[in-house]
């Protein structure tokens, strides 16, 4: 029988994310095994690799190629779920943040002038501020729901990637094929390594900003002050003054910004290249990761550790041991239910079950 | 720079190792761009690779990764199979052509084959197929056996490997049949079954009773199945499930012979930069079998156009052909560059509509 | 370019086959969603229903067999979403995620073998006579048995909804789960019912696609329906009849665009291929006057504390 606990387990909160990563070694390991491979080497492959493996100097800064995006989008999608506003178009939201980053920088092309990066930036988040604006105005004007505009808006967004990779920004030295020039040789659009071999471009740096702020913003800022009473006690925060919908414009703007900077410091770093399949599910997988790091800034910053580990050490299981994508995935879907599951034990008590007499 | 230093010395020191332990087990990789069990252009790459391992046996070691996104993760699956020793890398799709290059400087002592896309290097070959033969092949049967001279043709997006498909097709439909009408339904997908057999019920609800497809499901092959009437190809893999009719032939990827090749060079040091582009002749491009809903007269014809595609004396984009705008692109007699055809952007005369830009 | 060669009555009838899965999949999402649940692991559950239902149709031969397992495949999926939300009360949102990630991955899997095959035919009720009048008759009275049986299921949700105890308790709960436990409802207990309901629609919906739409099993062939039937339960505010409605309309864009194309018309693909899209944001801003219809507690985790 649970019980609900007066606050939440300091203990477990830290214990539940170990435990859960243990049970999907349990059970991911089974499941390997069925499948015919070594389950200690599989999961060792995938745990142990990428980080401590033989060619760890490669996948280690890999890490923060793979979860910077993550987390900045998680961050922004974080505020505003905490205060009850759901943005779960982020993915669109990082598409269009390509497209408007990508369009400003090649508009100058093929001139080199220091101010063109900082033009792509500032037109990045401005891609992926009007896209979730759009579900925010429309919240607050006509009360809209914000999920289900969010979500369309994605669907657009990937039409929108096809027709510009086909059309708008079609490399004209292409040779007729979809895709635009490629940003990594165009030097002033370029966002390259800041150190060599490091991982660190300015994605990954704007999202460790970004995770400093969101933790201030929470905790020593008014405006975070309302956005978690707002998510706690709605009717509270409206007697405490705050502005319902310049809360939700504030919220999804923000989100929607930084997850616009996601797809620009992407397409124009990592990438390189709008195309058909420039976006790679980011946004979605955001919304997870701002889940399992439970909302909390450097929880979000864990847990985007920890999905990019899963994904690059999959890649390695797969070549290595020759298991299928598909066991990657599901094996990604077993550690989320067990990371979600656990989560019970930081909140509620189990007890004995035993007959009460009301 | 010091970290391509760092990875070409991990590279030279693990390729020293693997040499001396195994000694001449070649490793060849493979990524991929969609799930082997998606039944149409990675799947025909993955029999390719098992093909590979057939004819080496002992002598070869393949590894592959599934569904890798184009952009950074291909270019880190290539990079993890290069440190891990391979030998030969094949990169299937043509949106990872850049990461091939970039990650191909890092590693000059590993061989990659891109395919279907332009830039090669010392060490990057290309290969690609000549599809529009069959192309050919398959316009001809069509324009043979439609009665209502409406040909459906569903397309994914309009880049030049499918507009050079359609004109392929129409061209040799249109010298058989000089009334036939082409109605092309671009489905802006790379892959999404339901909205193929939606082209194609659409396509058979405007009369069409012949359907070309160039995605890569069977879901159009069903939708003209219970039309009744209708005469569909098989594209990518045979598709014989639906054979004898409605599907009367179909186009075949095979990859196999080049990269058995391809393998042995490297086995033998005899590895240099090409850019293939092979068709009916070196046995890239199969057409398969023409069922006998097929008049054998027609069956004859087509199989004596492949002949001559086979021999090297007869070019699908063969002159005189206007564009569509009437002006003049081949004179009589004259051949298409490969050039023009690898970017090709134009309809040629007859087609209507434009191609979406 | 022939605007006359586009047969309505044609149309309509494929509109018709189009629009199923999504309606299958929405009427399940409704009824979660008005138990004050909400699932978006819809996209997992289908493509699992997708394969279960290939697998077992190919297996015993028998689409209707292939039919039940898809139920079962998508409700037994949709027990997870239970363990996690109803038991171990997890977030809804993150948990249903996480289904269609699990989904997607256990599908492919358990479809290793069956790339390539042609699953065992479902033929179309014919009726003699009715089936034969023109326009009424291939509109109404030449389908697949499962495109009448997603008609019927959205009939007996609106009436059982409507009229019945269990639909009464089963808003109460969606509504305010509080007041229905104080009025001795097991919520927990509806609550999973409605959620197993939700998957066996779900898979169904899936096994249509994999069954009688395409049909062939390929990894991923929802290729994104689940999201678009979480999408039309908004945009019918939680209606059954409306749910109808919405999934011909966006059936109905789709063939319609396609259509176009065919006849020549030379209209921007892309914008055409978003208009589904786009047309939805406008019915909900058009319908948002009409607040009264959504689920109070929807979302909410419920856990009997007294």
């Amino acid at each position: 029988m649970l019980e609900k606990r007066p606050q939440p387990s300091k203990m477990w909160s830290y214990a539940t994310p170990l435990v859960a990563v243990i049970a999907t070694m349990v059970f991911g390991g089974v499941l390997f095994a069925l499948l015919g491979k070594n389950p200690v080497e599989a999961i060792g492959t995938i745990f142990w690799e990428p980080l401590f493996g033989e060619f760890a100097f490669y996948y280690r800064p890999q890490l923060l190629v793979k979860g910077a995006p993550l987390v900045l989008i998680a961050i922004g999608l974080s505020l505003g779920f905490r205060a009850g506003i759901w943005n779960i178009g982020a993915e669109g939201q990082y598409i269009m943040g390509a497209i408007f980053g990508a369009a400003a920088g090649l508009a100058f092309y093929p001139l080199e002038a220091w101010f063109i990066f900082p033009i792509m930036v500032m037109a990045g988040a401005l891609g992926g501020w009007i896209w979730a604006t759009i579900p925010a105005v429309l919240k607050v004007r006509f009360g809209t729901n914000e999920i289900l505009v969010s979500l369309m808006l994605v669907y657009v967004a990937e039409q929108m990637l096809a027709s510009v990779s086909l059309g708008l920004l079609k490399n004209p030295e292409g040779f007729g094929f979809p895709g635009s020039r490629n940003l990594q040789q165009y030097e002033s659009a370029y966002n390259a390594e800041l150190i060599a071999g490091s991982g660190m471009h300015w994605g990954v740096v704007t999202a460790l900003i970004a995770v400093i702020f969101a933790y201030v913003l929470l905790n020593r800022h008014m405006l975070g002050f309302h956005i978690r009473l707002t998510g706690e006690a709605p009717r509270a925060a409206r007697f405490a003054g705050v502005n319902p919908a310049r809360l939700v414009l504030f919220c999804l703007g923000l989100s929607g910004a930084l997850a616009g900077l996601a797809g620009m410091f992407e397409v124009s770093g990592p990438s390189g290249v709008v195309s058909i399949d420039f976006n790679v599910g980011y946004g979605f997988t955001a919304i997870i990761v701002a889940f399992l790091g439970r909302l909390h800034p450097v929880g979000i910053l864990l847990a985007g550790g920890l999905m990019a580990l899963t994904y690059i050490g999959g890649e390695i299981a797969q070549s290595q041991l020759g298991l299928p994508a598909a066991a990657i995935q599901v094996f990604q879907g077993m550690l989320l239910f067990f990371l979600l599951a656990f989560d019970l034990l930081t909140n509620y008590r189990i007890r004995a079950a035993r007959s009460e007499v009301a | 720079m010091k970290f391509t230093t760092l990875l070409a010395s991990a590279a030279m020191a693990l390729g020293l190792a693997t040499s001396a332990m195994a000694e001449d087990k070649t490793k060849v990789g493979f990524v991929y761009v969609g799930p082997v069990g998606d039944g149409g252009w990675t799947y025909e790459h993955d029999k390719g690779r098992l093909a590979v391992e057939e004819h080496f046996g002992d002598k070869v070691e393949t590894v592959f990764v599934e569904s890798v996104p184009e952009g950074p993760d291909a270019e880190r699956v290539m990079t993890q199979m290069a440190l891990d020793g391979a030998d030969l890398i094949f990169t299937t799709s043509f949106g990872y052509m850049d990461p091939t290059i970039n990650v191909a400087k890092k590693f000059p002592n590993v061989k990659f084959e891109h395919a279907t896309g332009y830039k090669t290097a010392d060490n990057v070959s290309v290969y690609s197929a000549r599809f529009y033969e069959g192309r050919a092949v398959q316009g001809h049967i069509a324009g043979k056996m439609t009665e209502s001279n409406i040909i459906g043709y569903i397309g994914s997006y309009p880049i030049p490997e499918v507009i050079r498909g359609i004109n392929s097709a129409y061209l040799h439909a249109k010298a058989v049949n000089p009334d036939v009408e082409f109605k092309i339904v671009w489905a802006y997908t790379w892959f999404d079954p339901a909205k193929e057999a939606d082209a194609a019920t659409v396509l058979i609800e405007q009369g069409a009773d012949v359907i070309l497809q160039h995605t890569d499901s069977t879901a159009p092959q069903a939708a003209a199945q219970e039309a009744g009437n209708v005469v569909t190809f098989g594209q990518a893999s045979d598709m014989s499930e639906y054979a004898p009719f409605p599907r009367v032939s179909s186009i075949i990827d095979n990859w196999a012979p080049y990269y058995i090749a391809r393998t042995q060079a490297v086995m033998d040091g005899s590895w240099e930069t090409v850019n293939t582009w092979d068709g009916i002749r070196e046995g890239m491009v199969e057409i398969g079998e023409i069922s006998d809903r097929v008049p054998a007269d027609v069956k004859e014809e087509a199989l004596a156009m492949k002949a001559a595609m086979a021999a090297g004396e007869y070019h699908p984009f063969t002159g005189p052909i206007n564009k569509q705008d009437g002006s003049v692109w081949l004179a009589e007699g004259e051949v298409a560059d490969d050039g023009t055809l690898a970017g090709m952007n134009f309809y040629v005369e007859g087609l209507e509509g434009e191609i979406p830009q | 370019m022939d605007l006359g060669e586009i047969n309505p009555v044609l149309l309509i009838a494929s509109l018709m086959v189009a629009a199923t899965p999504l309606l299958l999949a929405a009427i399940g999402e409704l009824v979660v969603e008005k138990a004050g649940v909400l699932n978006l692991g819809v996209e997992g559950m289908m493509i699992v229903g997708a394969i279960s239902g290939f697998a077992i149709s190919v297996e015993t031969g028998s689409p209707w067999l292939g039919f039940i397992a898809a139920a079962i495949g998508g409700a037994v999926l949709s027990l997870l979403f239970v363990l996690l939300t109803q038991v171990a009360l997890a977030n809804q949102v993150a948990s249903g995620l996480a289904l269609t990630l699990f989904g997607l991955g256990f599908s492919a899997l358990m479809g290793q073998g069956y790339v390539g095959i042609k699953p065992p035919d479902m033929a179309d009720i014919h009726i003699p006579v009715i089936s034969d009048i023109p326009v009424i008759g291939p509109i109404l009275f030449q389908h697949d048995p499962i495109l009448y049986l997603g008609i019927a299921l959205t009939a007996a949700v609106w009436a059982t909804l409507k009229y019945t105890r269990v639909g009464l308790i089963l808003r109460a709960v969606g509504e305010n789960h509080d007041a229905a436990h104080a009025l001795g409802y097991k919520v927990i207990k509806i609550r999973i019912l409605a959620i197993l309901f939700g998957g066996a629609c779900a898979g169904l919906g899936g096994a249509y696609i994999s069954l009688i739409r395409v049909p062939q099993w390929t990894e991923g062939m929802t290729a994104g329906v689940g999201w678009i039937a979480l999408a039309l339960v908004v945009f019918a505010s939680w209606k059954p009849w409306r749910a109808l409605l919405g999934a011909y309309l966006f059936g109905g864009i789709t063939v319609l665009q396609l259509n176009l194309q065919a006849a020549g018309v030379a209209i921007p693909v892309e914008y055409l291929a978003m208009s589904p899209y786009i047309i939805t944001i406008l019915v909900l801003v058009i319908l948002s006057a009409d607040k009264s219809s959504a689920p109070a507690s929807l979302g909410r985790t419920f856990h009997a504390s007294h």
